[in-house]
């Protein structure tokens, strides 16, 4: 029976050195929703756990010219009630909000939900979709990572030894720009993502002239569906443009038959989700509110 | 009736006072089956099969007892072989011969879960490394998870000398199927040949999972002396006792269980798992073990309720009435003969008052886990099919679908498939009750669609023992036992104030011991404040008696001379003698100079349970882009009885409701390729959240049970009978395609409406 280090980490050089001692054995510790029931069910055995919740740019949000940076930590019920944030981009802060249960939300993390590298993340499409970039710190220092680059697999981000995640960007938005975030799950809630797109459109007058789409439980990570995007560019979201974005999601599906859902049903999900959040973006910019979509 | 008083004539009956064990419940300080604790215990687990169906070859456990800190390790050869002996388990009927295989594999594993050895061990830690170091050597077997499958004559055989009961002559050859029965009522065939209109349709369902929250736990502590003590979360202490005295040559008396609170069982806590190990391992050891599985170990080796297919055939007059009837049930029973076929049958056509039926089931075993009870085992998988197939007629028919089963209502007197001639029933007053509801005289909002079904269920009576004691203050204990998993203290509490004439909060009611109380079958059936609600009537009766005596010795009087009323002893007439009224308090206070304590006792082998109907209505809407259905309203009627406590019966409508609606939609077991099931957890085997659904609402019908004192009827299992066809019937009547195939999940609808619709945009 191995013995468990549990370590306080200051600040983030504290915890990257800690990170690095622990010769591959060491885990993060934000929220510790995906970590502690890893542990119970015995799929994960760390030998240091390094908890970063005491590190204050980890856990803050802040505003510079218009970007939001979330640190990695930050607990979802907090972003959740950033004024500023949840306005520049609510799709962003719907997903993140869905992840887990009202209790859950009190203690998980973005920077979390993105290591945990589950291609059913409910914030990654959003994030994705923001054009999100990743900043990690590691022992031979810090790199921004494209959120859409950060994972490489079930399981698996693009991570190197003794890295840590240190925090989210959110790029500064133009005029008539919104977000939205829709998956589909069987249940209201306490579920995971059958398939989750993320859509950020930015628009002049009624015509998209910047449009964005992250694509999630349909591949082994989270999609840029860069296609999709081309299709809603340019148009007034008319419904040859959806048709054709709809179907670029389910072309850019890669799913598995499983427990949560066949790969005909996903593929044809992809597609009926991507034109209901654009045209939940869309809404948005307009001034029409959205709330409670599942 | 909120608040109110549902009968003028009683003072306790129909009010909703709180639950004796609530505040308990909710400060946390009730104990469940894992909060009892004994010094020095250790921790049992169990290592299980990994093969769906395997030969054990051989089974290695010395690495694993040699491991510092494991106490004992036990396998097959630690339970004595166990006769061919068929024993009731509440409403399901199992053979000590496979139970003793079903806690412990013997010759093969037949479930993916199955148990294979159990340690104990002075950590948990220890434990998981102990199952780690058992050498089990498996001939893994071809596995078979479907019914149609295990049906097929070139299938893998589980039991090899398992030969077809009820077929004649007798196959020759061993098969998965062990058992065929047939109800017969006039002629079937006659039937059809008068038939105007004749439906005829095939459905499935998936096995599901009871979903108590609180997994399985036994606490075992044996002695030197050979005496037993258990702690265990059941349904049923004297079953676990019954069960664990064969299974492990014991006495009865030799153990003594005590059931702790319960988080549910719903059927599923009326059989043992983790008992019988607890105790061989102690005994082995000498030191207390427990026991506690896992939600997945809940999953793939507890409960759950079978799946199964149905064909059903219905003919009918133009007119609606149904003139015959058939069915055909094939049922899973998991690895052990012993499915619910028998009541699935009886319940097919239970509701309807028909000349000629035939109906035929089969019990066939498979490489699952082994069926459990499950509220009105059996009964909701018939109903999707006969309750849907009614639908199809009164649409073929141009019938409202309550006013069809009006004009087919069983009635008093009328004759059922299985033999039985019903007492006073309330089928009609349940329909009529839907028929005038609010709800159904408001149609379906726009773009929702609105099905209705009716269920049936027998309950059951059979063996209770309970007792009443007087303190010395005044006050009154009740003593039964059966665990309470529905409200049951509450109840027996307010017909004991009832009966006595004194407040409720007066009455204390406790769940004694196996040791403390005498036998009473298992909380099953629906049966506790029907039965045992009767036993305890009678042992408070028994005291009111004794009372009684003691009066008429104050007063220097015969016993006949005093009376009982509104708790006080009274003088029969003026004849008797003119006295003061003695309170319940003033006759406790003098008993020692009359006689001693005052007790009532009761014990009864009790009859004639009124079986009930259910009547539910479901609106709803189909998102036909996503297969996502939204319940928008729902009630469900029912005829209760008396219902003793309103909040309770109403309580166990909503339950029983939201349970068949997840059988509905989402709930069911999934087995991959290997033969093991896919989805052991809350997560992917997905039952409603509260979020899922509107507030259930409830008609309490009250048609009274002629057999019981206070018209007592069980109410705890028709309600999950009607949901699955109330929400298809709504489902198809919303998107114009008959679903057949359980459970109507967002990707099987969706394949359905896309298979209905010419492909549009997307090709």
């Amino acid at each position: 029976m191995s013995e468990i280090q549990y370590r306080t980490a200051k600040n983030i050089k504290e915890a990257v050195t800690l990170m690095a001692a622990a010769k591959g054995k060491g885990y993060i510790l934000a929220g510790g929703t995906d970590l502690l029931v890893q542990m119970k069910a015995g799929t994960r055995e760390p030998g240091t756990i390094i908890d970063v919740k005491k590190i204050p740019e980890m856990v803050r949000i802040t505003e510079k010219g218009g970007a939001f940076t979330i640190g990695a930590a930050t607990p979802a019920a907090v972003i959740g009630e950033h004024p500023t944030l949840r306005k520049a981009w609510p799709g962003v802060v719907e997903a993140i909000n869905l992840i887990g249960s009202t209790q859950v939300q009190g203690r998980a993390s973005a920077g979390g939900n993105l290591c945990n590298a589950s291609p059913a993340a409910d914030s990654v499409p959003a994030l994705v979709a923001a054009g999100c970039v990743v900043r990690v710190q590691g022992p031979e220092g810090k790199r921004d990572i494209p959120v859409e680059e950060f994972n490489v697999g079930p399981g698996k981000t693009s991570l190197k030894p003794g890295e840590i995640v240190v925090s989210l960007t959110l790029p500064k938005r133009p005029k008539n720009a919104s977000d939205a975030y829709l998956r589909l799950i069987p249940r209201t809630e306490m579920d995971i993502a059958v398939v989750g797109v993320g859509v950020s459109l930015a628009m002049k007058g009624d015509k998209v002239v910047d449009a964005r789409v992250g694509l999630g439980a349909v591949a082994p990570t989270v999609l840029l569906v860069d296609k999709a995007a081309k299709a809603l560019v340019g148009s007034t979201l008319d419904d040859a443009a959806l048709d054709a974005a709809a179907q670029a999601c389910s072309d850019a599906c890669k799913p598995i038959d499983d427990k949560r859902g066949t790969v005909k049903y996903r593929t044809k999900i992809a597609g009926v989700l991507l034109k209901r959040a654009a045209m939940i973006a869309r809404d948005r910019i307009n001034g029409i509110e959205h709330r409670g979509h599942r | 009736m909120p608040d109110g008083h549902s009968h003028p004539k009683y003072k306790w009956i129909g009010t909703r006072p709180d639950r004796p064990d609530g505040a308990d419940k909710v400060t946390g300080r009730a104990r469940f089956g894992a909060d009892f604790n004994l010094p020095g215990q250790l921790v049992g687990k169990v290592l299980r099969s990994p093969h769906p169906h395997a030969i054990i070859a051989s089974i290695d456990t010395s690495k694993a007892e040699a491991l510092a800190g494991v106490k004992a390790v036990v396998t097959a050869k630690d339970f004595p072989e166990q006769a061919n002996l068929i024993v009731p388990t509440g409403e399901m009927q199992v053979n000590l011969r496979d139970i003793t295989r079903n806690v412990m594999a013997r010759e093969k594993a037949l479930y993916e879960g199955h148990p294979v050895a159990a340690v104990a061990a002075t950590t948990e830690a220890v434990a998981r490394a102990a199952l780690a170091l058992i050498e089990v050597r498996y001939e893994v077997l071809p596995h078979v998870i479907d019914v149609t499958d295990a049906m097929k004559p070139d299938a893998p055989v589980l039991h090899d000398h398992m030969i077809t009961e009820g077929v004649t002559p007798a196959p020759t050859k061993a098969s998965n199927v062990a058992k065929r029965i047939e109800f017969k009522k006039g002629d079937a065939a006659a039937g059809f040949a008068e038939a105007e209109v004749v439906i005829e349709k095939d459905y499935t369902t998936q096995a599901v999972h009871q979903g108590y929250i609180e997994p399985h736990a036994a606490l075992a502590s044996a002695s030197e002396d050979g005496q037993v003590q258990v702690w265990s979360t059941t349904q049923g202490h004297f079953q676990v006792r019954g069960f664990c005295a064969k299974l492990l040559n014991l006495e009865t008396s030799q153990i003594r269980v005590t059931p702790t609170e319960i988080g549910g069982g719903f059927g599923g806590k009326t059989v043992v798992y983790l008992e019988p190990l607890a105790i061989k391992l102690s005994q082995k050891s000498g030191r207390p073990v427990k026991m506690t599985m896992t939600r997945e170990e809940v999953f793939r080796a507890s409960g759950p309720a079978p799946g199964g297919n149905v064909k059903v055939r219905i003919g009918a007059k133009k007119d609606g009435r149904i003139v015959a009837a058939e069915c055909t049930v094939e049922m899973q029973a998991g690895a052990f003969p012993g499915s619910p076929v028998g009541p699935a049958c009886m319940c097919a056509y239970a509701c309807y008052d028909i000349d000629n039926i035939h109906i035929v089931g089969f019990d066939v075993v498979s490489n699952r886990p082994k069926v459990a009870a499950y509220r009105a085992p059996g009964a909701p998988i018939s109903a999707w099919a006969v309750e849907s197939t009614l639908d199809m007629l009164a649409l073929q028919l141009g019938m409202d679908p309550i006013d069809l089963r009006l004009k087919n209502a069983a009635k008093k007197g009328t004759k059922t498939a299985y033999g039985v001639t019903f007492n006073t029933i309330g089928l009609v007053e349940t329909l009529e009750a839907i028929k005038n509801s609010e709800h159904y005289r408001t149609p379906p909002k726009p773009g929702h669609a609105r099905g209705i079904a009716a269920g049936f269920w027998f309950n059951v009576g059979a063996d209770s023992s309970a007792a009443s004691h007087v303190g010395e203050d005044g006050s009154v204990t009740v003593i039964s036992g059966n665990p309470d998993i529905g409200g049951s203290r509450a109840s027996l509490a307010l017909m004991a104030a009832e009966e006595l004439g004194v407040d409720y909060e007066k009455v204390r009611p406790v769940i004694a011991d196996t040791a403390s109380i005498g036998f009473n079958f298992v909380t099953g059936g629906s049966r506790v404040t029907f039965a045992t609600g009767l036993a305890v009537v009678n042992s408070v009766r028994d005291m009111i008696r004794e009372l009684k005596v003691r009066a008429g010795k104050i007063w220097n009087v015969d016993p006949e001379g005093v009376i009982w009323e509104n708790g006080m002893a009274k003088p029969a007439g003026s004849n008797v003698g003119d006295f003061e009224p003695l309170s319940l308090a003033q006759i406790a206070a003098q008993a020692g100079k009359t006689g001693g304590p005052i007790n009532g006792h009761a014990q009864l082998n009790v009859t004639g349970a009124g079986p009930g109907f259910g009547v539910h209505c479901c609106d709803l809407s189909v998102d036909a882009d996503t297969g996502i259905v939204t319940i928008d309203r729902y009630t469900a009627a029912q005829d209760v009885g008396t219902a003793i406590h309103p909040s309770y019966v109403e309580g166990q409508l909503q339950g029983g409701a939201v349970q068949g609606i997840g059988w509905a939609l989402n709930e069911e077991y999934i087995y991959n390729a290997k033969g093991r099931l896919d989805n052991p957890g809350f997560l992917d085997y997905r039952m409603p959240v509260a979020s899922d659904l509107p507030k259930i609402e409830t008609i309490l019908v009250e048609v009274l049970n002629p057999t019981h004192p206070y018209g007592v009827r069980g109410v705890g299992e028709v309600p999950i009978v009607p949901p699955t066809a109330a929400v298809g019937n709504a489902i198809s009547r919303a998107i114009g395609i008959r679903m057949t195939d359980l459970p109507m999940s967002p990707p099987r609808l969706s394949e359905a409406i896309d298979e209905a619709t010419p492909r549009m945009a997307a090709d």
